[in-house]
């Protein structure tokens, strides 16, 4: 029998380890795994990567696994937000390594490592400074550049609904880099709002097959990243000692 | 004094130049003016780099929903018929040339039409680029809405982009709020110019040749804000 259910969040990420190369999912607020974000936290393992498209907000979720110093390098293509405090000063104090990433080659990094793809050329960074040092080709008569796929350790997802096998759906927007993540992670870690029983996701309906997932937890009433910060809350509460 | 548009009007000016049918990528800021200009009986459909199709105006207050956000983090709505998919299929579309046309802001565009718009290249600057460069060579047209110079007068469209790149030779078309400029292939066209300003005060503004004295037409907007 296949069940990928985990009971508690503590349980879900103890697989992590220092060093590990972690994939976050979300776009701004909406597909963080703050709860899985948390956990880790508590669990401790150090010397991380994280991938996201941002840097995280306020002092919750992925902002709190910074600000908590477990964090070495974080690869992303958009930093910079409203609510980007902790970032911007471990960056500016040199407390954080930043590997800045175009949106789109990001995803097919990430893309290419789940699917077994050894790398690919794309036309984008060709004339900026973000090809510097990449090898070239040219196609068509169009200057290309070499992108590495980009593995990961570990893969924490937010999903909407889960089954035991591992199958998810995902909510309207918030599916982001969740799919492309969940395939590139030798462990791929999900929080769903839900886990219903097997059969209950329509086969045409599954966004996510569970081949790529491995554990799945639930988190019925996730946090609003947004509500967190209008009410100055902080991970862990009183901040990081 | 010149009759120069506001940035509502610049918006209203750019967003003439959609066609029905068209396929279209609003980048932050500025160009998500253009989304509420769009003549009436054209059909466009909306794209938004986190994964939508389809995107619709700004919620009402009680249907905000976190989960249905644009580029800049905004809440916005679905459109019947909008669709969602996942980040790579996103940017599989922009690379791959389905997006007829994108909407960027900048802060410098070259004579040949190289865009400089993700870094000042300034030292204590955190680099972010998000979807700028993607955008900037996949879509098949890539529209500038800017300020003709910046608040201290500098030129914005020069000879020479001083700022690190966003994509070389990308630009199409640029919209200020004093002309509408074409990059062709020989250089900078000015299509069109507020009536306020003569050809002459234009070039003094602009840090590279402008062509198009004699052919140029009136840039005017109806009063939208």
């Amino acid at each position: 029998m296949i069940d990928k259910t985990i009971d508690t969040l503590t349980e879900a990420v103890s697989v992590i380890e220092d060093g590990a190369v972690v994939l976050i999912s979300g776009f701004g607020e909406s597909g963080n795994p703050t709860e899985l974000a948390h956990a880790l936290i508590d669990h401790g393992a150090r010397d991380l990567t994280l991938v996201n498209n941002n840097a995280g907000n306020g002092h919750v979720g992925l902002a709190a696994l910074l600000e908590s110093g477990q964090v070495r390098k974080i690869i992303c293509s958009f930093p910079r937000s409203s609510h980007s405090e902790v970032f911007d000063t471990m960056y500016r104090e040199g407390r954080i390594e930043l590997e800045v990433v175009p949106q789109g080659t990001l995803a097919e990094r990430i893309r290419s490592a789940g699917a077994g793809i050894g790398g690919f050329y794309t036309r984008t960074t060709i004339g900026t400074p973000l090809a510097e040092g990449k090898e070239r080709r040219i196609y068509n008569g169009d200057e290309y550049v070499l992108e590495d796929p980009l593995h990961a350790d570990v893969a924490l997802v937010k999903a909407e609904l889960a089954d035991r096998w591992g199958n998810l759906t995902y909510r309207l927007a918030a599916r982001n880099f969740g799919p492309i993540m969940c395939t590139a992670a030798r462990t791929t870690i999900v929080q769903a709002r839900q886990i219903v029983d097997l059969g209950e996701i329509p086969p045409e309906q599954v966004v996510t097959p569970g081949i790529y997932v491995d554990r799945i937890v639930e988190v019925a009433n996730p946090a609003s990243e947004r509500e967190m910060i209008e009410q100055d809350i902080r991970y862990p509460a009183g901040g990081v000692q | 004094m010149t009759d120069k548009l506001t940035r509502r009007q610049v918006a209203w000016r750019l967003a003439q130049d959609i066609e029905d049918g068209n396929y279209v990528n609003l980048g932050i800021g500025m160009p998500e003016l253009v989304a509420n200009y769009i003549p009436d009986g054209r059909e466009i459909v909306f794209h938004s780099e986190n994964g939508i199709l389809g995107m619709g105006p700004e919620p009402r207050a009680n249907e905000v929903d976190y989960d249905l956000i644009n580029a800049g983090k905004k809440p916005v709505t679905m459109l019947p018929g909008g669709a969602f998919f996942h980040h790579a299929d996103s940017f599989g579309m922009i690379r791959g040339g389905h997006i007829d046309i994108c909407v960027l802001g900048a802060f410098q565009i070259s004579a040949k039409g190289d865009l400089a718009n993700w870094s000042t290249g300034r030292p204590d600057a955190v680099p972010a680029v998000g979807g700028a460069m993607d955008l900037a060579v996949g879509a098949r047209k890539v529209l500038v809405m800017t300020d003709h110079n910046t608040k201290r007068g500098d030129f914005k469209i020069v000879d020479e982009c001083t700022y690190p790149l966003t994509g070389p030779g990308v630009v199409n078309t640029v919209y200020t709020d004093i002309a509408v400029i074409d990059i062709s292939d020989s250089g900078p066209v000015v299509r069109e110019k507020v009536a306020g300003i003569s050809f002459y005060e234009l070039q003094a503004r602009t840090g590279t040749v402008l062509a198009g004295a004699d052919t140029c037409r009136e840039l005017s907007a109806p009063d939208v804000g």
